[in-house]
Protein backbone atom coordinates (compact mmCIF):
# COMPACT_ATOMS: atom_id res chain seq x y z
CA UNK A 1 0.00 0.00 0.00
CA UNK A 2 1.44 3.35 -1.04
CA UNK A 3 0.43 5.35 2.05
CA UNK A 4 2.91 8.11 1.26
CA UNK A 5 1.27 8.50 -2.14
CA UNK A 6 -2.27 8.66 -0.73
CA UNK A 7 -1.07 11.17 1.87
CA UNK A 8 0.60 13.27 -0.83
CA UNK A 9 -2.61 13.57 -2.84
CA UNK A 10 -4.70 14.20 0.27
CA UNK A 11 -2.39 16.97 1.49
CA UNK A 12 -2.22 18.51 -1.97
CA UNK A 13 -6.00 18.67 -2.17
CA UNK A 14 -6.38 20.06 1.34
CA UNK A 15 -3.72 22.67 0.62
CA UNK A 16 -5.69 23.72 -2.44
CA UNK A 17 -8.68 24.46 -0.19
CA UNK A 18 -6.48 26.32 2.31
CA UNK A 19 -5.31 28.66 -0.43
CA UNK A 20 -8.93 29.74 -0.83
CA UNK A 21 -9.81 29.40 2.85
CA UNK A 22 -11.60 32.72 2.94
CA UNK A 23 -13.84 31.71 0.09
CA UNK A 24 -14.29 28.18 1.44
CA UNK A 25 -15.52 29.52 4.78
CA UNK A 26 -17.32 32.72 4.02
CA UNK A 27 -19.39 31.46 1.10
CA UNK A 28 -21.25 28.72 2.99
CA UNK A 29 -21.76 30.88 6.07
CA UNK A 30 -23.12 33.75 4.00
CA UNK A 31 -25.31 31.52 1.82
CA UNK A 32 -26.76 29.73 4.82
CA UNK A 33 -27.47 33.02 6.58
CA UNK A 34 -29.30 34.28 3.49
CA UNK A 35 -31.43 31.13 3.34
CA UNK A 36 -32.40 31.60 6.98
CA UNK A 37 -33.21 35.23 6.54
CA UNK A 38 -35.39 34.52 3.50
CA UNK A 39 -36.91 31.12 4.26
CA UNK A 40 -36.62 31.09 8.02
CA UNK A 41 -37.36 34.72 8.85
CA UNK A 42 -39.41 36.21 6.03
CA UNK A 43 -41.37 33.24 4.72
CA UNK A 44 -41.01 30.76 7.58
CA UNK A 45 -42.83 33.02 10.02
CA UNK A 46 -45.94 32.70 7.84
CA UNK A 47 -45.60 28.93 7.50
CA UNK A 48 -47.14 26.32 9.71
CA UNK A 49 -45.00 23.76 11.43
CA UNK A 50 -44.00 20.86 9.23
CA UNK A 51 -44.78 17.61 11.04
CA UNK A 52 -44.45 19.32 14.38
CA UNK A 53 -41.11 20.90 13.52
CA UNK A 54 -40.67 24.65 13.26
CA UNK A 55 -40.10 25.52 9.57
CA UNK A 56 -36.76 27.22 10.19
CA UNK A 57 -35.42 24.10 11.85
CA UNK A 58 -37.10 21.86 9.31
CA UNK A 59 -35.03 23.20 6.40
CA UNK A 60 -31.66 22.77 8.16
CA UNK A 61 -31.00 19.15 7.06
CA UNK A 62 -32.03 19.93 3.47
CA UNK A 63 -29.87 23.02 3.43
CA UNK A 64 -26.85 21.07 4.61
CA UNK A 65 -27.56 18.37 2.02
CA UNK A 66 -27.81 20.95 -0.77
CA UNK A 67 -24.29 22.24 -0.01
CA UNK A 68 -22.92 18.81 0.80
CA UNK A 69 -23.99 17.35 -2.53
CA UNK A 70 -22.83 20.21 -4.74
CA UNK A 71 -19.57 20.77 -2.84
CA UNK A 72 -18.66 17.07 -2.72
CA UNK A 73 -19.13 16.84 -6.46
CA UNK A 74 -17.28 20.09 -7.24
CA UNK A 75 -14.37 19.38 -4.93
CA UNK A 76 -13.68 15.88 -6.18
CA UNK A 77 -14.41 16.78 -9.80
CA UNK A 78 -12.02 19.73 -9.86
CA UNK A 79 -9.43 17.69 -7.95
CA UNK A 80 -9.07 15.17 -10.76
CA UNK A 81 -10.09 17.44 -13.64
CA UNK A 82 -7.38 20.02 -12.95
CA UNK A 83 -4.42 17.65 -13.43
CA UNK A 84 -6.05 16.57 -16.68
CA UNK A 85 -6.42 20.20 -17.72
CA UNK A 86 -2.88 21.29 -16.79
CA UNK A 87 -1.27 18.04 -17.94
CA UNK A 88 0.20 17.18 -14.54
CA UNK A 89 -1.84 13.97 -14.67
CA UNK A 90 1.18 12.35 -16.33
CA UNK A 91 2.76 12.10 -12.91
CA UNK A 92 -0.24 10.43 -11.30
CA UNK A 93 -0.52 7.95 -14.13
CA UNK A 94 3.16 7.02 -13.99
CA UNK A 95 3.33 6.74 -10.20
CA UNK A 96 3.34 3.43 -8.33
CA UNK A 97 -0.10 4.11 -6.95
CA UNK A 98 -3.16 1.98 -7.51
CA UNK A 99 -6.48 3.31 -8.73
CA UNK A 100 -8.10 2.83 -5.36
CA UNK A 101 -5.25 4.59 -3.58
CA UNK A 102 -5.59 7.54 -5.93
CA UNK A 103 -9.35 7.63 -5.30
CA UNK A 104 -8.70 7.42 -1.56
CA UNK A 105 -6.53 10.53 -1.77
CA UNK A 106 -8.89 12.62 -3.90
CA UNK A 107 -12.19 11.40 -2.52
CA UNK A 108 -10.83 11.39 1.03
CA UNK A 109 -9.89 15.06 0.75
CA UNK A 110 -13.17 16.01 -0.96
CA UNK A 111 -15.12 14.16 1.73
CA UNK A 112 -13.18 15.87 4.52
CA UNK A 113 -13.87 19.27 3.03
CA UNK A 114 -17.60 18.61 2.52
CA UNK A 115 -18.09 17.21 6.00
CA UNK A 116 -16.34 20.23 7.50
CA UNK A 117 -18.54 22.44 5.36
CA UNK A 118 -21.64 20.58 6.55
CA UNK A 119 -20.62 21.14 10.14
CA UNK A 120 -19.96 24.85 9.49
CA UNK A 121 -23.44 25.22 8.02
CA UNK A 122 -24.89 23.35 10.97
CA UNK A 123 -23.11 25.69 13.38
CA UNK A 124 -24.30 28.73 11.41
CA UNK A 125 -27.86 27.40 11.48
CA UNK A 126 -27.67 27.06 15.26
CA UNK A 127 -27.39 30.86 15.43
CA UNK A 128 -30.73 31.32 13.69
CA UNK A 129 -32.98 28.48 14.78
CA UNK A 130 -33.32 26.11 17.72
CA UNK A 131 -31.81 22.78 16.75
CA UNK A 132 -32.24 19.34 18.17
CA UNK A 133 -30.47 16.28 16.85
CA UNK A 134 -32.15 13.10 17.98
CA UNK A 135 -29.65 10.67 16.50
CA UNK A 136 -26.25 12.44 16.42
CA UNK A 137 -24.42 9.21 15.57
CA UNK A 138 -26.70 8.56 12.61
CA UNK A 139 -26.44 12.22 11.61
CA UNK A 140 -22.63 12.02 11.39
CA UNK A 141 -22.81 8.64 9.64
CA UNK A 142 -25.25 10.00 7.06
CA UNK A 143 -23.14 13.09 6.55
CA UNK A 144 -20.08 10.93 5.93
CA UNK A 145 -21.80 8.36 3.73
CA UNK A 146 -23.38 11.05 1.54
CA UNK A 147 -20.15 13.02 1.30
CA UNK A 148 -18.22 9.91 0.27
CA UNK A 149 -20.85 8.80 -2.26
CA UNK A 150 -21.05 12.22 -3.92
CA UNK A 151 -17.31 12.78 -3.85
CA UNK A 152 -16.99 9.49 -5.72
CA UNK A 153 -19.64 10.74 -8.13
CA UNK A 154 -17.71 14.01 -8.48
CA UNK A 155 -14.54 12.09 -9.23
CA UNK A 156 -16.36 10.36 -12.10
CA UNK A 157 -17.61 13.73 -13.38
CA UNK A 158 -14.06 15.09 -13.21
CA UNK A 159 -12.72 12.19 -15.23
CA UNK A 160 -15.56 12.48 -17.72
CA UNK A 161 -15.48 16.25 -18.17
CA UNK A 162 -13.70 17.50 -21.26
CA UNK A 163 -14.01 21.20 -20.39
CA UNK A 164 -15.09 23.52 -17.62
CA UNK A 165 -18.69 23.74 -18.88
CA UNK A 166 -19.13 20.01 -18.56
CA UNK A 167 -17.48 20.18 -15.15
CA UNK A 168 -20.13 22.58 -13.89
CA UNK A 169 -22.97 21.01 -15.82
CA UNK A 170 -23.86 18.23 -13.43
CA UNK A 171 -23.75 20.15 -10.13
CA UNK A 172 -25.58 23.16 -11.55
CA UNK A 173 -28.11 21.57 -13.87
CA UNK A 174 -28.73 18.22 -12.24
CA UNK A 175 -27.93 18.24 -8.54
CA UNK A 176 -29.29 21.68 -7.61
CA UNK A 177 -32.73 21.08 -9.22
CA UNK A 178 -32.91 17.56 -7.83
CA UNK A 179 -32.13 18.88 -4.35
CA UNK A 180 -34.68 21.71 -4.56
CA UNK A 181 -37.27 19.19 -5.78
CA UNK A 182 -36.00 16.58 -3.34
CA UNK A 183 -37.70 17.98 -0.29
CA UNK A 184 -34.92 20.25 0.92
CA UNK A 185 -37.44 22.97 1.75
CA UNK A 186 -40.63 20.95 2.14
CA UNK A 187 -41.90 17.54 3.04
CA UNK A 188 -42.99 15.63 -0.05
CA UNK A 189 -46.23 14.90 1.82
CA UNK A 190 -47.08 18.55 1.11
CA UNK A 191 -47.07 17.85 -2.65
CA UNK A 192 -50.23 17.00 -4.58
CA UNK A 193 -50.35 13.78 -6.53
CA UNK A 194 -48.88 12.79 -8.99
CA UNK A 195 -45.87 14.87 -7.91
CA UNK A 196 -45.55 12.99 -4.66
CA UNK A 197 -45.07 9.70 -6.54
CA UNK A 198 -42.80 11.33 -9.13
CA UNK A 199 -40.64 12.62 -6.28
CA UNK A 200 -39.97 9.06 -5.16
CA UNK A 201 -37.89 8.62 -8.33
CA UNK A 202 -35.63 11.45 -7.21
CA UNK A 203 -32.73 9.87 -5.31
CA UNK A 204 -32.08 13.09 -3.40
CA UNK A 205 -35.44 12.63 -1.64
CA UNK A 206 -33.98 9.60 0.12
CA UNK A 207 -30.84 11.46 1.16
CA UNK A 208 -32.69 14.46 2.56
CA UNK A 209 -35.28 12.26 4.22
CA UNK A 210 -32.70 10.05 5.92
CA UNK A 211 -30.69 13.03 7.06
CA UNK A 212 -33.80 14.74 8.39
CA UNK A 213 -34.72 11.57 10.25
CA UNK A 214 -31.41 11.76 12.13
CA UNK A 215 -32.41 15.26 13.29
CA UNK A 216 -36.12 14.94 14.05
CA UNK A 217 -36.75 11.20 14.21
CA UNK A 218 -39.00 11.20 11.15
CA UNK A 219 -38.57 11.46 7.41
CA UNK A 220 -40.58 11.11 4.20
CA UNK A 221 -39.40 7.55 3.66
CA UNK A 222 -38.21 4.86 6.05
CA UNK A 223 -34.64 5.32 7.30
CA UNK A 224 -33.67 1.83 6.07
CA UNK A 225 -34.71 2.74 2.54
CA UNK A 226 -32.75 6.00 2.74
CA UNK A 227 -29.65 4.15 3.89
CA UNK A 228 -30.10 1.51 1.20
CA UNK A 229 -30.39 4.08 -1.60
CA UNK A 230 -27.35 6.02 -0.37
CA UNK A 231 -25.22 2.89 0.01
CA UNK A 232 -26.43 1.64 -3.37
CA UNK A 233 -25.40 4.89 -5.04
CA UNK A 234 -22.01 4.71 -3.35
CA UNK A 235 -21.52 1.14 -4.58
CA UNK A 236 -22.54 2.11 -8.11
CA UNK A 237 -19.97 4.91 -8.16
CA UNK A 238 -17.28 2.51 -6.95
CA UNK A 239 -18.10 0.10 -9.77
CA UNK A 240 -17.92 2.89 -12.37
CA UNK A 241 -14.57 4.09 -10.99
CA UNK A 242 -13.17 0.55 -11.04
CA UNK A 243 -14.24 0.34 -14.69
CA UNK A 244 -12.65 3.73 -15.49
CA UNK A 245 -9.28 2.64 -14.18
CA UNK A 246 -9.51 -0.78 -15.75
CA UNK A 247 -10.12 0.66 -19.20
CA UNK A 248 -8.22 3.93 -18.76
CA UNK A 249 -11.31 5.73 -20.04
CA UNK A 250 -10.66 9.47 -20.47
CA UNK A 251 -7.48 9.12 -18.41
CA UNK A 252 -5.18 7.21 -20.72
CA UNK A 253 -5.54 7.73 -24.44
CA UNK B 1 26.62 -9.36 -20.45
CA UNK B 2 24.35 -8.36 -17.58
CA UNK B 3 20.58 -8.43 -17.78
CA UNK B 4 19.08 -5.35 -19.42
CA UNK B 5 17.43 -3.01 -16.93
CA UNK B 6 14.52 -2.44 -19.28
CA UNK B 7 13.07 -4.78 -21.87
CA UNK B 8 10.36 -3.84 -24.33
CA UNK B 9 8.90 -6.80 -26.20
CA UNK B 10 6.43 -6.54 -29.06
CA UNK B 11 5.00 -3.27 -27.77
CA UNK B 12 2.69 -1.47 -30.19
CA UNK B 13 0.05 1.22 -30.08
CA UNK B 14 -2.90 1.71 -32.37
CA UNK B 15 -5.31 4.44 -31.33
CA UNK B 16 -9.07 3.94 -31.48
CA UNK B 17 -9.11 6.20 -34.49
CA UNK B 18 -7.04 3.58 -36.29
CA UNK B 19 -3.83 5.64 -36.26
CA UNK B 20 -0.82 3.42 -35.75
CA UNK B 21 1.45 5.39 -33.42
CA UNK B 22 3.88 2.59 -32.79
CA UNK B 23 4.48 -0.62 -34.68
CA UNK B 24 5.47 -3.72 -32.67
CA UNK B 25 8.77 -2.74 -31.07
CA UNK B 26 11.50 -4.67 -29.28
CA UNK B 27 14.13 -2.82 -27.32
CA UNK B 28 16.55 -3.65 -24.51
CA UNK B 29 18.21 -0.95 -22.45
CA UNK B 30 21.45 -1.76 -20.65
CA UNK B 31 21.98 -0.85 -17.03
CA UNK B 32 23.75 2.47 -16.64
CA UNK B 33 23.78 3.51 -20.27
CA UNK B 34 22.55 6.67 -21.93
CA UNK B 35 20.23 5.75 -24.73
CA UNK B 36 18.96 8.29 -27.22
CA UNK B 37 15.79 7.75 -29.15
CA UNK B 38 16.24 9.81 -32.26
CA UNK B 39 13.47 10.73 -34.63
CA UNK B 40 11.51 13.59 -36.13
CA UNK B 41 8.40 15.02 -34.47
CA UNK B 42 5.53 12.57 -34.53
CA UNK B 43 7.82 9.57 -35.01
CA UNK B 44 6.47 7.72 -31.97
CA UNK B 45 9.19 8.60 -29.46
CA UNK B 46 6.82 10.02 -26.86
CA UNK B 47 4.32 7.22 -27.43
CA UNK B 48 6.98 4.62 -26.68
CA UNK B 49 8.13 6.48 -23.56
CA UNK B 50 4.58 7.04 -22.34
CA UNK B 51 3.79 3.37 -22.75
CA UNK B 52 6.85 2.37 -20.72
CA UNK B 53 5.93 4.87 -18.00
CA UNK B 54 2.30 3.73 -17.81
CA UNK B 55 0.66 6.83 -19.23
CA UNK B 56 -0.51 5.18 -22.42
CA UNK B 57 -1.91 1.65 -22.51
CA UNK B 58 -0.18 -0.39 -25.21
CA UNK B 59 -2.21 -2.32 -27.76
CA UNK B 60 0.16 -5.26 -27.43
CA UNK B 61 3.44 -6.34 -25.88
CA UNK B 62 5.12 -6.52 -22.51
CA UNK B 63 7.55 -4.31 -20.60
CA UNK B 64 9.94 -5.57 -17.95
CA UNK B 65 11.69 -3.14 -15.62
CA UNK B 66 14.60 -4.64 -13.70
CA UNK B 67 12.90 -8.04 -13.77
CA UNK B 68 9.44 -6.70 -12.87
CA UNK B 69 6.54 -6.82 -15.27
CA UNK B 70 5.26 -3.27 -15.73
CA UNK B 71 1.63 -4.30 -15.29
CA UNK B 72 1.61 -7.26 -12.92
CA UNK B 73 4.28 -5.76 -10.68
CA UNK B 74 3.36 -2.16 -11.34
CA UNK B 75 4.70 -0.80 -8.04
CA UNK B 76 8.16 -2.32 -8.25
CA UNK B 77 8.46 -1.37 -11.90
CA UNK B 78 7.27 2.24 -11.59
CA UNK B 79 9.23 3.03 -8.45
CA UNK B 80 12.37 2.58 -10.55
CA UNK B 81 11.31 5.06 -13.22
CA UNK B 82 11.32 8.84 -13.34
CA UNK B 83 9.86 10.80 -16.24
CA UNK B 84 10.52 14.34 -17.39
CA UNK B 85 7.77 15.14 -19.88
CA UNK B 86 8.25 17.22 -22.97
CA UNK B 87 5.65 19.84 -22.10
CA UNK B 88 5.90 22.10 -19.06
CA UNK B 89 3.20 20.39 -17.01
CA UNK B 90 3.49 21.93 -13.54
CA UNK B 91 1.19 23.11 -10.78
CA UNK B 92 1.49 26.86 -11.11
CA UNK B 93 0.29 27.67 -7.58
CA UNK B 94 2.60 25.31 -5.74
CA UNK B 95 6.05 26.15 -4.43
CA UNK B 96 9.09 24.38 -5.81
CA UNK B 97 9.79 22.52 -2.59
CA UNK B 98 6.14 21.48 -2.14
CA UNK B 99 5.79 20.09 -5.63
CA UNK B 100 9.06 18.16 -5.47
CA UNK B 101 8.13 16.74 -2.05
CA UNK B 102 4.74 15.80 -3.49
CA UNK B 103 6.43 13.81 -6.25
CA UNK B 104 8.66 11.99 -3.79
CA UNK B 105 5.68 10.99 -1.66
CA UNK B 106 3.57 10.04 -4.65
CA UNK B 107 6.21 7.50 -5.58
CA UNK B 108 5.98 5.96 -2.14
CA UNK B 109 8.80 7.60 -0.22
CA UNK B 110 8.75 9.65 2.95
CA UNK B 111 8.72 13.38 2.25
CA UNK B 112 11.47 14.16 4.73
CA UNK B 113 14.81 13.68 3.13
CA UNK B 114 18.12 15.39 2.57
CA UNK B 115 17.97 13.94 -0.90
CA UNK B 116 15.45 16.57 -2.02
CA UNK B 117 17.81 19.33 -0.93
CA UNK B 118 20.61 17.66 -2.86
CA UNK B 119 18.53 17.44 -6.03
CA UNK B 120 17.40 21.06 -5.73
CA UNK B 121 20.96 22.23 -5.18
CA UNK B 122 22.21 20.21 -8.15
CA UNK B 123 19.62 21.90 -10.32
CA UNK B 124 20.30 25.38 -8.90
CA UNK B 125 16.77 25.46 -7.51
CA UNK B 126 17.50 25.54 -3.80
CA UNK B 127 17.38 29.33 -3.61
CA UNK B 128 14.03 29.24 -5.38
CA UNK B 129 12.52 26.49 -3.25
CA UNK B 130 9.94 28.81 -1.68
CA UNK B 131 9.00 30.47 -4.95
CA UNK B 132 5.69 29.68 -6.60
CA UNK B 133 6.22 27.86 -9.87
CA UNK B 134 4.24 30.49 -11.78
CA UNK B 135 6.96 33.00 -10.86
CA UNK B 136 9.70 30.95 -12.54
CA UNK B 137 11.04 31.25 -16.08
CA UNK B 138 10.48 28.49 -18.61
CA UNK B 139 13.98 27.12 -18.10
CA UNK B 140 13.50 27.05 -14.35
CA UNK B 141 10.18 25.25 -14.75
CA UNK B 142 11.95 22.61 -16.77
CA UNK B 143 14.46 22.20 -13.95
CA UNK B 144 11.55 21.76 -11.55
CA UNK B 145 10.21 18.96 -13.75
CA UNK B 146 13.60 17.26 -13.64
CA UNK B 147 13.74 17.64 -9.85
CA UNK B 148 10.26 16.09 -9.62
CA UNK B 149 11.32 13.16 -11.77
CA UNK B 150 14.44 12.59 -9.66
CA UNK B 151 12.73 13.14 -6.30
CA UNK B 152 12.09 9.45 -5.62
CA UNK B 153 15.63 8.37 -6.56
CA UNK B 154 14.74 6.43 -9.72
CA UNK B 155 17.15 4.05 -11.41
CA UNK B 156 15.90 4.90 -14.87
CA UNK B 157 15.30 8.46 -15.96
CA UNK B 158 13.32 9.31 -19.08
CA UNK B 159 13.92 12.71 -20.60
CA UNK B 160 11.41 13.49 -23.32
CA UNK B 161 12.94 16.16 -25.55
CA UNK B 162 14.90 17.66 -22.64
CA UNK B 163 16.35 20.52 -24.63
CA UNK B 164 13.50 21.42 -26.94
CA UNK B 165 13.03 25.18 -26.69
CA UNK B 166 15.78 25.49 -24.09
CA UNK B 167 18.53 28.10 -24.23
CA UNK B 168 22.15 27.19 -24.72
CA UNK B 169 23.16 27.61 -21.07
CA UNK B 170 20.44 25.35 -19.81
CA UNK B 171 21.16 22.83 -22.53
CA UNK B 172 24.79 22.66 -21.39
CA UNK B 173 23.64 22.32 -17.77
CA UNK B 174 21.28 19.58 -18.79
CA UNK B 175 24.01 17.65 -20.55
CA UNK B 176 26.27 18.05 -17.50
CA UNK B 177 23.53 16.80 -15.23
CA UNK B 178 22.88 13.79 -17.44
CA UNK B 179 26.53 12.84 -17.32
CA UNK B 180 26.59 13.30 -13.57
CA UNK B 181 23.54 11.10 -13.12
CA UNK B 182 25.05 8.45 -15.30
CA UNK B 183 28.22 8.55 -13.25
CA UNK B 184 25.98 7.88 -10.24
CA UNK B 185 24.61 4.77 -11.94
CA UNK B 186 21.31 6.08 -13.33
CA UNK B 187 20.21 4.70 -16.66
CA UNK B 188 19.04 7.48 -18.94
CA UNK B 189 16.76 7.32 -21.92
CA UNK B 190 16.19 10.53 -23.81
CA UNK B 191 14.34 11.43 -26.93
CA UNK B 192 15.55 14.09 -29.26
CA UNK B 193 15.29 15.27 -32.79
CA UNK B 194 18.71 16.90 -32.64
CA UNK B 195 21.37 14.56 -33.91
CA UNK B 196 24.02 16.64 -32.08
CA UNK B 197 22.31 15.90 -28.83
CA UNK B 198 22.31 12.18 -29.44
CA UNK B 199 25.91 12.44 -30.49
CA UNK B 200 26.95 14.51 -27.48
CA UNK B 201 25.24 12.43 -24.84
CA UNK B 202 24.36 8.92 -25.87
CA UNK B 203 26.16 5.60 -25.70
CA UNK B 204 23.65 4.01 -28.01
CA UNK B 205 21.11 5.45 -30.38
CA UNK B 206 17.82 4.11 -31.62
CA UNK B 207 16.39 5.69 -34.74
CA UNK B 208 12.63 5.82 -34.96
CA UNK B 209 10.42 7.13 -37.73
CA UNK B 210 6.72 6.79 -38.51
CA UNK B 211 6.16 4.52 -35.52
CA UNK B 212 8.89 2.12 -36.51
CA UNK B 213 12.18 1.58 -34.69
CA UNK B 214 14.46 1.44 -37.70
CA UNK B 215 17.71 0.53 -36.01
CA UNK B 216 19.55 0.47 -32.71
CA UNK B 217 23.29 0.80 -32.68
CA UNK B 218 26.29 2.10 -30.76
CA UNK B 219 26.50 5.79 -31.33
CA UNK B 220 29.97 5.71 -32.85
CA UNK B 221 29.03 2.95 -35.27
CA UNK B 222 25.87 4.78 -36.22
CA UNK B 223 27.52 8.13 -36.72
CA UNK B 224 30.01 6.50 -39.00
CA UNK B 225 27.27 4.75 -40.90
CA UNK B 226 25.37 7.98 -41.23
CA UNK B 227 28.49 10.00 -41.77
CA UNK B 228 27.31 12.04 -44.67
CA UNK B 229 28.55 15.60 -44.38
CA UNK B 230 28.02 18.84 -46.18
CA UNK B 231 30.50 21.54 -46.98
CA UNK B 232 29.18 25.01 -47.66
CA UNK B 233 31.45 27.28 -49.62
CA UNK B 234 30.51 30.95 -49.48
CA UNK B 235 31.52 32.42 -52.82
CA UNK B 236 33.07 35.84 -53.37
CA UNK B 237 30.90 36.37 -56.44
CA UNK B 238 27.45 34.79 -56.90
CA UNK B 239 27.37 32.10 -59.54
CA UNK B 240 24.54 31.60 -62.02
CA UNK B 241 25.28 28.01 -63.01
CA UNK B 242 27.59 25.30 -61.84
CA UNK B 243 30.54 25.06 -64.24
CA UNK B 244 30.67 21.78 -66.13
CA UNK B 245 34.17 21.23 -64.81
CA UNK B 246 32.68 20.60 -61.35
CA UNK B 247 30.31 17.88 -62.50
CA UNK B 248 32.37 15.09 -60.97
CA UNK B 249 31.58 16.44 -57.47
CA UNK B 250 28.12 16.30 -55.91
CA UNK B 251 27.68 20.05 -55.74
CA UNK B 252 24.65 22.32 -55.80
CA UNK B 253 24.02 26.04 -55.54
CA UNK B 254 22.20 27.64 -52.64
CA UNK B 255 21.16 31.15 -51.59
CA UNK B 256 20.86 32.55 -55.13
CA UNK B 257 24.24 31.27 -56.11
CA UNK B 258 26.11 32.76 -53.21
CA UNK B 259 26.88 29.37 -51.75
CA UNK B 260 28.17 26.19 -53.25
CA UNK B 261 27.14 23.09 -51.32
CA UNK B 262 29.16 19.91 -51.59
CA UNK B 263 27.84 16.66 -50.08
CA UNK B 264 30.48 14.08 -49.27
CA UNK B 265 31.02 10.92 -47.32
CA UNK B 266 33.19 11.68 -44.30
CA UNK B 267 33.98 8.02 -43.79
CA UNK B 268 35.25 7.48 -47.33
CA UNK B 269 38.98 7.27 -47.92
CA UNK B 270 38.89 10.23 -50.24
CA UNK B 271 36.46 12.98 -49.36
CA UNK B 272 37.09 14.86 -52.56
CA UNK B 273 37.55 18.12 -50.66
CA UNK B 274 41.19 18.90 -51.59
CA UNK B 275 40.62 18.19 -55.26
CA UNK B 276 37.45 20.27 -55.30
CA UNK B 277 39.23 23.23 -53.71
CA UNK B 278 42.09 22.91 -56.20
CA UNK B 279 39.62 22.84 -59.05
CA UNK B 280 37.91 25.98 -57.73
CA UNK B 281 41.29 27.70 -57.63
CA UNK B 282 42.03 26.57 -61.18
CA UNK B 283 38.73 27.99 -62.36
CA UNK B 284 39.43 31.25 -60.55
CA UNK B 285 36.39 30.95 -58.32
CA UNK B 286 37.08 32.83 -55.09
CA UNK B 287 35.44 32.08 -51.77
CA UNK B 288 35.20 33.80 -48.43
CA UNK B 289 34.22 31.01 -46.07
CA UNK B 290 34.16 27.28 -45.68
CA UNK B 291 31.91 25.37 -43.36
CA UNK B 292 31.28 21.67 -42.99
CA UNK B 293 28.34 20.19 -41.17
CA UNK B 294 26.75 16.83 -40.67
CA UNK B 295 23.82 16.07 -42.83
CA UNK B 296 20.49 16.81 -41.28
CA UNK B 297 18.39 14.19 -39.58
CA UNK B 298 16.00 14.32 -42.47
CA UNK B 299 18.75 13.29 -44.88
CA UNK B 300 19.63 10.45 -42.54
CA UNK B 301 16.09 9.18 -42.60
CA UNK B 302 15.98 9.37 -46.33
CA UNK B 303 19.15 7.30 -46.38
CA UNK B 304 17.87 4.83 -43.82
CA UNK B 305 14.58 4.30 -45.51
CA UNK B 306 16.28 4.01 -48.89
CA UNK B 307 18.64 1.42 -47.42
CA UNK B 308 15.76 -0.60 -46.05
CA UNK B 309 14.05 -0.53 -49.39
CA UNK B 310 17.24 -1.50 -51.20
CA UNK B 311 17.87 -4.35 -48.74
Amino acid sequence: MNTHGIWAIYRFEMARALRTLWQSLVTPVLTTSLYFIVFGGAIGSRMQNVGGVDYGSFIVPGLIMLSLLTQSISNAAIGIYFPKFTGTIYELLSAPISAMEMVLGYVGAATTKSVLLGLIILATAAFFVPLRIEHPGAMIAFLLLTAIAFSLFGFIIGVWAGNFEQLNFVPALLITPLTFLGGAFYSIDMLPQPWRTVSLFNPVVYLVSGFRWSFFGKGDVAIGVSLGVTAGFLALCLVIIAWIFKTGWRLKN
Amino acid sequence: MTEPILTVAGVSKTYDSGTVALQPTDLAINRGEIFALLGPNGAGKTTLINIICGIVTPSSGTITVDGHDAIREMRQARRRIGLVPQELHVDMFETVLATVTFSRRLFGRSGHSDYIEQVLRDLSLWDKRKAKIMELSGGMKRRVLIAKALAHEPEILFLDEPTAGVDVALRRDMWKLVHKLRAGGTTIILTTHYIEEAEEMADRVGVINQGKLLLVDDKDALMQKLGKREMDITLSEPMADIPAALSEWDVSLAEDGRRLRYVFDATAERTGIPSLLRKLADLGIGFKDLETSKSSLEDIFVDLVADKVAA
